[in-house]
């Protein structure tokens, strides 16, 4: 069967500066998919080509089985919902929402009937006459919402949705936004700098960095198998040892660092090997005494800051080697061990990760 | 000297534009109200102050005469006034069609070439309005450069007449009113958010539908202020129609200014002058006084 939605190939130039470089990817019908990526990785302006506001240098955009290539924004089944919001401020919450119906000429009371179903799916029933400037942010940004789906896009395109709400709001409308796409079923492309966010909303990921799209995955995957440095590093904490492969011992992998440490990685790994080796700080246990665990070596604690649910440790080892260390407070005890100066580390062979290159 | 500024910055500010425009735009109001109220005379000044504050105390003895001498002679007074209202609506809305695309591609154009725009938009402030007048009459003289031109070029035979023409007349105006439209619009359009524009057409509206239903509405501010900042002048303008049009054009302007200088009349000049400006203000008053009501 054919992807719902193909992108294939984009890129975009600006002059010499390629925004959008090569990229490809396919969505199935009702996904939640995020473009995760740092301020200036060209996510806004794919985003903005998939709208059809920019025009691809190269490449191939094919919706439900029909070519983009010459289709106005106007007539795209695409709508977007922009990170300023872009309400209307001389309409109505009401005609805000109403306006993209307007334009497809559908019958007054139809109108009238679809304004009010999009209303109560944002929670906005009593508020159709009041204008956008008397309005919360977060009721704000519902406005924008009903108002992007109000045409029923086979695409919704989201620019930074929760940028400009709150903490607390904004964990309250993820899910809400997530209900509601579920309920939908629309197939949703969201742009965020937010790791966290794009982890909890999306059903897959694509990692966008200088233009390319570096990896594309479900969340759990691109949190525990990054494929760059560059992905490893952007998603969640993490500490970095440059090693050089050993030898195969067993399962293992022996790596050649500040201390000797087991991996275990790919066939493909030959001795002599420069690699790096990434590791989460919850991978990794701190012990006052020794274990005698393999992957174990004594630190110094440098720094630690507590998080309430746990407390987040720097930690120096043999040869200087800095790693940052998580211990969540899930035992009475370990809520003391602030006091702590000296300790051992011990991680399991399973939790490193292995980038090539 | 600081904690002086500190102390007293925020009311000096405020008091001293406001205190500026009480003695020099208020008082000469007030006065003109006072010399329209007081009686002709042969002497210096040419009336008999209604109000004063002499050696005899303060005295107040407002006359209506030069109102209803206005009103007895209405129909001397009525025609200049419909030829400066006319005068005036008309080149307020050419200037409006000229403005509006101007200050749209102003407002459009990159930063650096904004500020440059702006420049030249204002450039003519900067050479007297006289004489962009008689640059003007040099151009559309019947042996004028453009009508040179065409005749050289065989497209006429004989000169077309322009000047002493509406055209004239209008182009006058536009060229000294323009300046004044453009800049109100280009603030309003300015600040117009691009991406309300995107959404617009995102939402399905085409470039016509976008202009009527999103930038039109947004730029009411602008376009009020740019109406009203040419309309009034023009109402009181007679040097561009007295230069450029015939000698049919009677204007109100012109009216005050005979009554003033000619007649020597400066009582019934003023009278004239004030039922001129409660024409423009009254209908101002009410407008803003509905926009209030329509917003609480």
């Amino acid at each position: 069967m054919d992807p719902f939605i193909r992108i294939q190939n984009i890129s975009k130039r600006f002059g010499k500066l390629s925004a959008v470089d090569n990229v490809s990817f396919n969505l199935e019908r009702g996904e939640l998919f995020s473009l995760l990526g740092p301020s200036g990785c060209g996510k806004t302006t794919l985003l903005r080509i998939l709208a059809g506001f920019e025009k691809p240098t190269e490449g191939y955009i094919e919706i439900d089985g029909q070519d983009m290539a010459n289709v106005d924004p106007a007539d795209r089944p695409v709508n977007i919902m922009f990170q300023s919001y872009a309400l209307f401020p001389h309409m109505s919450v009401s005609n805000n929402i109403a306006y993209g119906l307007k334009r497809a000429s559908l019958p007054a009371d139809e109108i009238k009937v679809r304004v009010e179903e999009l209303q109560r799916l944002v929670h906005l029933t009593e508020m159709g006459e009041r204008k956008p400037s008397t309005l919360s942010g977060g009721q704000r940004q519902r406005v924008a919402l009903a108002r992007a789906l109000a045409r029923r896009p086979k695409l919704l395109l989201l620019d930074e949705p929760l940028a400009a709400l709150d903490k607390k709001l904004r964990s309250e409308t993820q899910f809400e936004l997530v209900n509601i796409q579920e309920k939908l079923g629309t197939t949703f492309i969201v742009v965020t700098h937010d790791q966290e966010e794009a982890m909890t909303l999306s059903t897959r990921i694509g990692v966008m960095d200088n233009g390319k799209l570096v990896q594309t995955a479900i969340p759990n995957e691109i949190y525990e198998q990054p494929v760059t440095r560059f992905v490893a590093d952007f998603v969640g904490e993490i500490s970095f040892l440059e090693a050089t492969v050993k030898e195969r011992i067993g399962k293992h992998w022996l790596m050649d660092a500040a201390a000797p440490i087991h991996a275990i990685g790919d066939k493909n790994l030959k001795s002599g090997m420069k690699v790096s080796l990434a590791i989460r700080p919850e991978k990794i246990t701190l012990t006052p005494q020794s274990t005698g665990s393999l992957n174990e070596f004594p630190v110094d604690i440098e720094d630690l800051a507590f998080y309430g649910a746990g407390t987040q440790y720097k930690v120096i080892g043999p040869d200087g080697m800095k790693l940052k260390v998580y211990q969540s407070h899930n035992q009475p005890s370990q809520a003391n061990s602030k006091k702590l100066e000296k300790g051992f580390v011990h991680f399991l062979p399973e939790s490193i990760i292995i980038l090539q290159g | 000297m600081y904690s002086f500024l500190q102390k007293f910055g925020r009311l000096l500010v405020i008091w001293l534009p406001l205190g500026w425009l009480c003695i020099f735009f208020m008082l000469p109001l007030v006065e003109m109200v006072n010399v329209s109220m007081s009686e002709a005379r042969r002497a210096v000044p040419p009336y008999n102050p209604a109000f004063q504050i002499g050696r005899d105390g303060i005295s107040f003895q407002p006359v209506v005469d030069n109102y209803l001498l206005i009103y007895e002679y209405w129909e001397d007074y009525l025609w200049p006034a419909v030829n400066s209202v006319k005068l005036a609506f008309f080149s307020t809305l050419y200037c409006l069609l000229f403005a509006y695309p101007i200050a749209w591609c102003i407002a459009r154009s990159n930063k650096s070439l904004q500020h440059i725009l702006l420049v030249l938009v204002l450039m003519p402030f900067w050479t007297s309005s006289l004489l962009r007048m008689y640059a003007l009459i040099g151009l559309l003289n019947p042996n004028g450069i453009i009508n040179n031109f065409l005749i050289w070029a065989g497209i006429t035979v004989t000169p077309i007449q322009m000047m002493q023409t509406d055209f004239s007349i209008y182009s006058g105006m536009i060229l000294t009113y323009l300046p004044l439209m453009i800049l109100p619009l280009y603030a309003s359009l300015v600040r117009l958010d691009n991406s309300m524009l995107e959404a617009a057409a995102d939402l399905g509206a085409k470039n016509w539908d976008i202009f009527a239903t999103i930038i039109l509405p947004l730029s009411v501010p602008g376009l009020i202020a740019g109406c009203l900042l040419v309309f009034i002048p023009a109402v009181g303008e007679f040097v561009i129609p007295a230069l450029l049009g015939g000698p049919e054009q009677l204007m109100l302007g012109k009216v005050i200014w005979t009554e003033f200088f000619r007649n020597r009349d400066w009582p019934v000049a003023a009278s004239i002058a004030i039922i001129l400006i409660a024409i423009i203000i009254l209908p101002i008053v009410y407008a803003r006084y509905q926009d209030k009501e329509g917003i609480s």
